[in-house]
């Protein structure tokens, strides 16, 4: 797939994106203007402190909630104005959700919480439980399927919430603050295994606080009072230490 | 998502808080084990009320009242054995009836005096256990012969120290007249008319001739095929009309599901009653499974927004919600009408009546429980459903 090619449709488009709250008839812009373009097989990490913007700007790219205005296109299609069940479908079909807080249901198994996007996909019971045990044992769980939350480490914890991002094969894995809630050395395996994914062709988007995950994509995008600037791409070598090396000292005081 | 998908899902998530589950379901529990036991209880009146009706007589009866108004008074006997002709009567049996003083030894009692026809045996279905029946001959000479009640034999001469199974030829006095005992009736037991066994039966020529009337009080009649009862009634009713002259207050006919359906209606008032409060107790069990439903989908918001990232439609979570509440209102429905069969039972055992469940009452509060589950379970689950998945997620 080239950029050069015409009918070459990127995985993230947006233009323009702004969005504002109204917050007791004040308007609180949170986005000015962004663009952003992210292709198929990219590792993109989107930094920035908090109140920065970085979780409405990732609620927009999750479908969780649309821009005020711009176009935000997800593989071609226009996500600002859909509907909420357009949007669902939408995070169903193409987006593998990570979260810092892992966001697994207690009462299920590890098996089940894999199955669950499956579910609302309609797949019948059979395929679902094959693709759901695939998704486990690629993230090296398959032997604890039949494992609740409670009886799973962080980091399994973790990697379960991976799998179940994976198991529909969606086109993006949307990853926020994955390594969060874990210890630096767990923290550190996730990010191995994210970058595996990436290897074998795996689009994912980053987002997080911290300067030293995001030095783990191979792109990183930084966010600041709601304004997005490109850093770089880490095979540019030189531009890219400059600018990570420059903003990351001023990032972590801010943070 | 699949019906049946969802269906297990929220069947799953009834059952894995089974404390909450079952406490929301108490109240519709309650209402409808209430529902069933009063209907099984107001079955068991009415059938109560049934038994006590036939023991008037056997269904196939039916009998006119001469109350005497308007310008004929009184039928005579041979008028009223003309009424055997209507169709479908089998059998005429006219009466005249007064209160006397029957007089044994020094023993002296008040007791009601009927006068009859031979043909009271079989329309009245009343045989003697000892002795003879009154007899055509009887009536042509107006004989001076009694039949008498198990209980006014008793009255009359267990107080002479004599054994009242033992009535048949002896003599006692009825106002004075000489009467020998033929008959010992047998015991027909007590209706809500009062004592079928305190009475004497004598000739009616006798009756007429000693009491000075010439017409009948009673006309008792038998019914050959009870499905023409009401066709029956109106054909007597035409004939009594021409007889007294278009004076409707001359007579009064009387048939027995007349009196089933008094009796029943004020039965069926009390029953609606009782049903209206049950229906109020399943209407405050909806409100309890909404107020527990409504906890829920604040307390799993969080479970919602991570459904709904995951792709969980907003139709999704309202089914799953809804179906819920549904299991709640309905497993509660289903333990009810167990409670409910249950309670009858022993009701029945305390009061003495065979109580009866009917299958359509059950059908009908199981699908009224499950209907207050929908009904109850709407508003909660829509809460759950228009979360927007941004908001729940951030939810602690």
């Amino acid at each position: 797939m080239s950029v050069n090619d015409q009918s070459y449709i990127p995985l993230i488009e947006m233009d323009g994106v702004t969005k504002y709250y109204m917050m007791a008839r004040e308007k609180t812009t949170v986005l000015h203007n962004v663009s952003l373009k992210v292709d198929h097989g990219e590792f993109l990490a989107i930094v920035g402190p908090s109140g920065s913007g970085k979780s409405t700007l990732m609620n927009i790219i999750g479908c969780l909630d649309t821009p005020s205005e711009g176009s935000y296109k997800l593989e071609g299609s226009e996500m600002n104005g859909q509907s909420d069940n357009k949007l669902t479908v939408m995070r169903n079909q193409k987006i593998g959700f990570i979260f810092q807080g892992y966001h697994l249901l207690p009462k299920l198994t590890a098996l089940e919480n894999c199955e669950l996007p499956l579910i609302y996909r309609g797949l019948p019971g059979k395929l679902r439980k094959q693709l759901a045990k695939e998704a486990l044992e690629r993230v090296g769980l398959g032997n604890r399927l039949h494992h609740r939350q409670s009886e799973l480490s962080g980091g399994q914890q973790q990697r379960v919430a991976i799998a179940r991002a994976l198991a529909t094969n969606p086109p993006m894995l949307l990853a926020d603050e994955p390594t969060g809630a874990l210890d630096s050395k767990t923290g550190m395996e996730v990010l191995n295994m994210m970058e595996e994914l990436n290897q074998t062709g795996q689009t994912i988007v980053l987002i997080t606080h911290d300067m030293e995950v995001a030095q783990r994509a191979r792109r990183t995008v930084v966010i600041r009072d709601g304004v997005l600037t490109e850093l770089g791409r880490r095979n540019d070598d030189e531009a890219y230490a400059r600018l990570v090396n420059g903003r990351e000292e001023r990032l972590i005081e801010q943070a | 998502m699949k019906l049946t998908q969802g269906l297990l899902m929220a069947v799953k998530s009834v059952l894995s808080n089974k404390l909450r589950t079952i406490l929301s379901m108490l109240g519709i529990l309650i209402g409808v084990a209430t529902v069933i036991a009063l209907v099984a209880m107001g079955k068991a009146s009415s059938n109560e009320v049934a038994e006590q009706v036939s023991s008037l007589g056997s269904p196939n009866s039916l009998s006119a009242t001469i109350t005497g108004r308007g310008t004929v008074t009184s039928l005579t006997v041979d008028e009223a054995n003309e009424l055997g002709d209507v169709m479908n009567i089998e059998g005429v049996a006219p009466v005249t009836s007064s209160n006397a003083y029957a007089k044994y030894g020094k023993t002296q009692a008040s007791v009601a005096v009927e006068g009859i026809t031979p043909a009271y045996e079989q329309v009245k279905d009343f045989p003697v256990q000892d002795g003879r029946y009154i007899a055509p001959p009887d009536i042509n000479n107006a004989s001076r012969v009694a039949l008498i009640g198990v209980d006014t034999a008793t009255d009359l001469f267990g107080e002479e120290g004599e054994n009242p199974a033992e009535a048949v030829g002896k003599k006692i006095t009825i106002n004075g007249y000489n009467f020998t005992i033929v008959g010992l009736l047998e015991s027909q037991g007590t209706s809500i008319a009062g004592s079928n066994d305190e009475k004497i039966l004598i000739p009616i020529t006798t009756a007429q001739k000693i009491f000075q009337t010439s017409g009948v009080t009673t006309i008792n009649l038998l019914v050959a095929d009870t499905d023409l009862m009401s066709a029956t009634v109106t054909a007597i009713e035409a004939v009594l009309y021409e007889k007294f002259r278009g004076n409707e207050n001359a007579y009064r006919v009387f048939n027995q599901e007349e009196a089933m359906e008094t009796l029943n209606s004020v039965n069926e008032t009390m029953n609606r009653q009782l049903i209206y409060v049950a229906i109020i107790s399943l209407v405050v069990g909806g409100i309890g499974i909404m107020n527990i439903m409504l906890v829920s989908v604040t307390e799993r918001t969080r479970e919602i927004g991570i459904r709904k990232s995951l792709g969980a439609k907003k139709r999704d979570i309202l089914f799953q919600f809804l179906v819920e509440a549904v299991c709640i209102s309905g497993l509660g429905g289903a333990l009810g009408i167990g409670l409910g069969y249950i309670a009858s039972f022993v009701i029945g055992l305390v009061m003495h009546t065979e109580t009866e469940v009917p299958g359509d009452t059950v059908l009908l509060s199981f699908a009224f429980s499950a209907l207050v589950g929908v009904i109850f379970g709407y508003l909660p689950a829509n809460k759950a459903a228009g979360l927007k998945p941004v908001d729940a997620l951030r939810y602690d």
